[in-house]
Parts: C-alpha cells; sequence; structure tokens
C-alpha cells in the first residue's frame, strides 16, 4: 500500500486512477512472482537432484565432487531397474492394485454419493457427515486393529490374508472411498434438482438418471476424485509396508526400499531411479487431466 | 387425451399444510391456470400431478385412474421447469428425444417427431447446439419441444416465463398460446403473473394460503369475483376498496364513503344489498377502469367524486389519477386528453354498475 501510494502522490493528476491501479498491480505481481520463484525452487530441488543422482554410478556418488554435477553420466541405473524382474513385479503389482482399487472405488462411491446427496431418506445427512469423519481418523492408527483384526481372522476362519498383494484391494478402498465419495456429494450436489426431476418425467428410473444425466453431468469430478483415489493408491506405504513381506507381493514404494537397502549399504543411484520410474505414472496422468483436476475440485464449490 | 381430476388433495411439509384440500377437475384438451402470490400451494399442487411431490392425503385421477401411487416416468406427462432443466452435456436435438430413447423409440419415428417438434417451435437450426449455446427464449422453446415430441397425456408448466425478460414473457405467452391450438393437450400452467392466467387460460384457478379461492374463465374472475382476494388479485392496477355503508335516502340506496362522497346503488342490485343498509364492516371495490373522468351529461346516472389530484402517470393511451379518500390512496384511469395535472381538482365518474361490494368479516362478494 505504502509503495501504491507514493506512485499515487508523484503521478501527474490527470492520469492519477490509472497510474495507482497500475502501480498497484505490479507491485502485486512482482511479489507473486517472487513467491512463486521461491516455492517453485522449494518443490523442484529434490526431483532435480534425484534426476542428476540417477545417472550417476555407484563410484560417482561416493566420490567427493560437486553433487549437482554429473561427470560421467551413465544409464546403467535404468538399465539394470528396468531389466530386473523383480523392478518390474513391483511396478505390476503396483498398476493392478491401483486400477483395481480405483474401478472398485467409482463403484462404491458413485452410487453412495448420488443416494446420498439425493435420495433424501431417513438418516442420510448424518451417513454423509459420517463419511467424511472416517477420512479423518489416519491409517496409522488404523494399521495395527487392522492387523489384530486379520490375525483373529485367521486364528478362528483360517483365512489367510496377510502377505498378499490382493489384500491391498481391501485397504485401500477404506481411504480412497470416504474421500471419493465427499468429492462427488459435493458436486452432485451442485446439479440443479431440476434436472433429475426433468429426466424422472421423461421417463428415467433413478439408475438412469445417475447414468445418463448426473456421470456425464459430474464427468470433471469424477475425473478429480479419480485421480486422487489412483495417486492415494500409488503413494501408500505403509499399509503394504505392514501387511505384505514377500518380495513377489510388493508393491512399487515399499519394493524399492525393502531390495534396495541391503543391510547398511544404500544403493542411492538405483533408489533414486527406481523413485523417479515410481513418480512417473501419476505426474503423465496429472499432465493429461490436470484442467479436468481443478475444474474438478473447485466448480463444485462455486456453482452452489 | 387425459382428464385430470384433483379430490381433497392435502399436501403437508413436516408442521406446515402448503396445499389444504383442494378439488379440482380439469377437462380433456383443457388449459387450466394455477396462479396465485408466492406461498401458495399452486407450484407444490402441479408437482403433486406429475408425481414429483407425495400426496399427504386425496387422490390425484388421470382419466378416471388414481395414479397417488404411480412413479413419474410412468405418468406420462412432461414438465417444462422455470430453469428449463435442459441436459447441459446434450445438443437440442439429445434433449428433445431423451424420453423417446428411453422408451427405445426405432430411430425414424424419433427423427420425425423431433422433426415436426423443431418445426412447430422454429427452432429447426437450433438441433446440433447444445444448450448454453442458446439464449433465454431459445432455451424454452427446446424445453417446449422436449415436452411436446412425447405427445404425454399433460403438459405441466411451472412458471416458464418468469426467467425471461418483460419483451421476450410476451412473445412465448403468445407462442405457448399458439402451441397449445396446434398440440391439443390437456395442459395445466402454475403462475404468479395475473396478466399471464388471463391470457393463456381457459379456466384460471386462483389460490391462496393452499386453498382454491375461485375457478372461472379469465372474464368471469374479472367481471364477478367471489372474494376480496379474487378482486384485489386480477387486474392491473388493482381494484380501489374503501370502507363504506350502506344507506337508503329518497327511495335509492347509496354506498357512502366519506361525509361528502355517497355514490347511488344501481337500481338492479337494490334487492341484493337491501339487507345490509346500515351494516359496519363492509368494503367498496371499484376497478381504477371504472373511475373515469365525468364527461358533462354524459352519465346516464351521475356518480361522481370530486378528486384532489395528488400523482399522475400517464401512459400515453391513458393517465393514471391517484388521490385519497379518508386517507386511503384511490387510483382512477382517465383519458390522457382529460388535462389531469397534479394539484388540480378533477370531477371523475364512477361507473356504479361495476362495483362490487364485500363484507369484511368472510371476504366474500356480496
Amino acid at each position: 500500500m505504502t509503495v501504491a501510494s507514493l506512485h499515487h502522490s508523484l503521478a501527474p493528476p490527470r492520469r492519477r486512477k490509472y497510474g495507482s491501479m497500475s502501480a498497484e498491480r505490479r507491485w502485486a505481481l512482482h511479489w507473486s512472482y517472487f513467491f512463486l520463484v521461491v516455492f517453485a525452487i522449494f518443490f523442484l530441488t529434490p526431483p532435480v537432484y534425484m534426476l542428476i543422482t540417477s545417472f550417476k554410478s555407484s563410484a560417482e556418488i561416493s566420490a567427493a565432487t560437486n553433487p549437482w554435477w554429473v561427470s560421467h553420466p551413465t544409464l546403467g541405473n535404468y538399465r539394470e531397474l528396468l531389466t530386473s524382474a523383480q523392478f518390474l513385479t513391483f511396478f505390476r503389482n503396483s498398476a493392478m492394485v491401483s486400477l483395481i482399487v480405483v474401478a472398485i472405488t467409482m463403484l462404491i462411491s458413485i452410487p453412495a454419493a448420488f443416494a446420498l446427496s439425493r435420495m433424501r431418506f431417513w438418516g442420510s445427512a448424518t451417513l454423509a457427515t459420517g463419511v467424511f469423519l472416517t477420512y479423518l481418523i489416519p491409517e496409522t492408527l488404523l494399521f495395527i486393529p487392522l492387523f489384530k483384526m486379520f490375525a483373529l481372522l485367521n486364528e478362528y476362519a483360517g483365512i489367510e490374508l496377510i502377505n498378499h498383494w490382493w489384500v491391498l484391494l481391501l485397504l485401500y478402498p477404506t481411504l480412497t472411498v470416504p474421500f471419493c465419495t465427499w468429492i462427488m456429494i459435493g458436486y452432485f450436489a451442485s446439479i440443479p434438482k431440476e434436472l433429475d426431476e426433468a429426466a424422472l418425467m421423461d421417463g428415467a428410473n433413478y439408475r438412469q438418471v445417475l447414468t445418463r444425466v448426473f456421470i456425464p453431468v459430474a464427468l470433471p469430478g469424477l475425473i478429480a476424485a479419480t485421480i486422487f483415489a489412483f495417486t492415494v493408491s500409488w503413494a501408500q506405504f505403509l499399509y503394504p509396508l505392514a501387511f505384505t513381506t514377500s518380495a513377489d507381493q510388493l508393491v512399487l514404494p515399499v519394493g524399492i526400499i525393502t531390495s534396495l537397502i541391503k543391510g547398511d549399504v544404500f544403493n542411492w543411484g538405483q533408489i533414486m531411479t527406481g523413485a523417479l520410474l515410481g513418480a512417473a505414472p501419476p505426474l503423465v496422468i496429472y499432465a493429461f487431466l490436470m484442467d479436468y483436476y481443478i475444474a474438478g475440485l473447485t466448480a463444485g464449490a462455486t456453482k452452489g | 387425451m387425459a382428464h385430470v381430476s384433483l379430490r381433497k388433495i392435502v399436501k403437508r411439509f413436516d408442521d406446515t399444510e402448503a396445499v389444504r384440500g383442494i378439488d379440482l377437475e380439469i377437462a380433456d384438451k383443457e388449459f387450466v391456470v394455477l396462479v396465485g402470490p408466492s406461498g401458495c400451494g399452486k407450484s407444490t399442487t402441479l408437482r403433486m400431478i406429475a408425481g414429483l411431490e407425495e400426496i399427504t392425503s386425496g387422490d390425484i385421477a388421470v382419466d378416471g385412474e388414481v395414479v397417488n401411487d404411480v412413479p413419474p416416468k410412468d405418468r406420462d406427462m412432461a414438465m417444462v421447469f422455470q430453469n428449463y432443466a435442459l441436459y447441459p452435456h446434450m445438443t437440442v436435438y439429445e434433449n428433445m428425444s431423451f424420453g423417446l430413447r428411453l422408451k427405445r423409440y426405432p430411430k425414424t419415428e424419433i427423427a420425425r417427431r423431433v422433426q415436426e417438434a423443431a418445426r412447430i417451435l422454429d427452432i429447426t437450426e437450433l438441433l446440433q447446439r447444445k444448450p448454453r449455446q442458446l439464449s433465454g427464449g431459445q432455451r424454452q422453446r427446446v424445453a417446449m419441444g422436449r415436452a411436446i415430441v412425447r405427445n404425454p397425456k399433460v403438459f405441466l408448466f411451472d412458471e416458464p416465463l418468469s426467467n425471461l425478460d418483460a419483451k421476450l414473457r410476451v412473445q412465448m405467452r403468445t407462442e405457448i398460446k399458439r402451441v397449445h391450438q396446434k398440440v391439443r393437450t390437456t395442459t395445466v400452467y402454475v403462475t404468479h403473473d395475473q396478466v399471464e392466467a388471463m391470457t393463456l387460460a381457459d379456466r384460471v384457478v386462483v389460490m391462496n394460503r393452499g386453498l382454491i379461492e375461485q375457478i372461472g374463465a379469465p372474464n368471469d374472475l374479472y367481471h364477478d369475483p367471489a372474494t376480496r382476494f379474487v378482486a384485489g388479485f386480477i387486474g392491473s392496477p388493482a381494484m380501489n376498496f374503501l370502507q363504506c355503508s350502506v344507506e337508503e335516502a329518497d327511495g335509492e340506496l347509496r354506498v357512502r364513503l366519506s361525509e361528502d362522497i355517497a355514490l347511488p346503488v344501481p337500481a338492479a342490485r337494490h334487492a341484493r344489498y337491501k339487507a345490509h343498509l346500515g351494516r359496519s364492516g363492509l368494503t367498496f371495490g371499484l376497478r381504477p377502469e371504472h373511475l373515469t373522468e365525468a364527461k358533462p351529461n354524459g352519465d346516464r346516472q351521475p356518480a361522481y367524486i370530486d378528486a384532489m389530484l395528488e400523482v399522475t402517470e400517464p401512459l400515453g393511451m391513458e393517465t393514471l389519477v391517484f388521490f385519497r379518500i379518508r386517507g386511503i390512496d384511490v387510483c382512477g384511469r382517465v383519458s390522457p386528453e382529460a388535462g389531469a395535472r397534479e394539484g388540480a381538482r378533477m370531477r371523475l365518474a364512477a361507473r356504479m354498475d361495476n362495483m362490487h361490494l364485500i363484507d369484511d368479516a368472510t371476504g366474500r362478494v356480496l
């Protein structure tokens, strides 16, 4: 404000209004760029460092040279990982888990959100809030009781749930379904009531209202929820660490840690390469669907 | 081809009664308008006919068959909403054909019907557009088209013109009437605008506080309102209401409005009003159009009011004049040539053949 008013008093009186407006705007822009650059550096440094390290051999990493420079670039780390059957197993497990979890999540959340936002039944409002509250319980509190439950189940029913990659298909939806349902409730609520009434009058039943009107109209929200579910499943670390142990059942984040750290020997080059390769699929998805993602997160709020 | 009967319809929301017992017979091909102020239960009644709102008690029958528990999709009715409710992700063609596609009509039949409706509504060139590319009036037409293609038993309109600007509203009003003349389908139309009600309806149903005040043809409501509410609701500017008493002098009845204004009652009404001689709690009602400038020797039975004009509103074809009788604003309509001026005195003639006498206790026109 002080800078703006300074400009204000110096500017010739005729152009007073215009001058003060543009000065204030310029001032705001300067600061915006300043903070943008600061944050960009802050958040981009780790991935850049990972990228640099991934091109180094183990010898170069442990040598006392400039860590921000690659003197002898090599693709050895990439070659080794991409030809390792184990790494590809991790990748396949991760992909299977994430894709199936996304499908399960959507199959549950979309009808749930539709019912909670449109079919007024006894307790529907409480239930909707309840769904959100479930999401607030951190997984770090849940994995021990879950582990206990699985152990009991094994003891009494003889069902072995631990150390299978597919058990994650049961666990991840507890994280993704509440949040996706919540996003979709908000999005469905922004669709005018007359639209489903018009469809009902046109001869649609509730299932057709959902599939022919709600899903197409709420597509941006749906995509946002899908991306969220995928990212959560892909990046989940604690549950697979606790519930899977055999090398052939591991997903990528846990697999990298357990197979590339041997005792106190850290294979940094391959760890960085593995992490980068693991981060690629969500990155690609975001890049393609970013516009939808942002529209989905904001549109529900502003449409009213 | 459908005739709709409402019998003792009641709708209760939690602790409020939105509709408090309505009986209404709607004949086949009839255009019925439900009109009343907001909160009178007209929209709720329409939504109950549509099946979008459950009925608390009473029966709704279509062609003699009670449909209380029939879901909206099986009632074969089409509805036009206030905000059009077009499907935003579909083209106009897809919007209009949606109902037929759900019922799995053959493609050629769908195309024929959509083209036919588009021709009636003059929207043929818009068929491939999306709703967001249309103006308000065009969206309104598409919403009507979506109703027409289904060839339903009943059309339901829920304040379809309220979102349009004044000029377009008049245009679309004519359009709706024209469409109804071509596609003769039983129609129930809800509006709060009495002009819309009067211009469109075969019969108008005036509602107030969840009850029907009066059912009648537009002209009957205008000339013979049953209650003070109807008298005040129909007509613009609204009817003047003044406290009065009925007295007898020189063998004729008079309506006394103030110490120096007493207007003669036409002889034809003597018998009707005689019972109320000297009573209190009476209101005199007269429309502004029946209070005009006095013509020298032109009035058969002179009933003059000498008015001190406070406000005049020239409208071109006529001038509205406002003055007070015992502190109550009274409006008259005079010809622009009469030379009405604010602050001037003017002699106005009341056309007493068009007067109404209202019982304050019951609100009924006597």
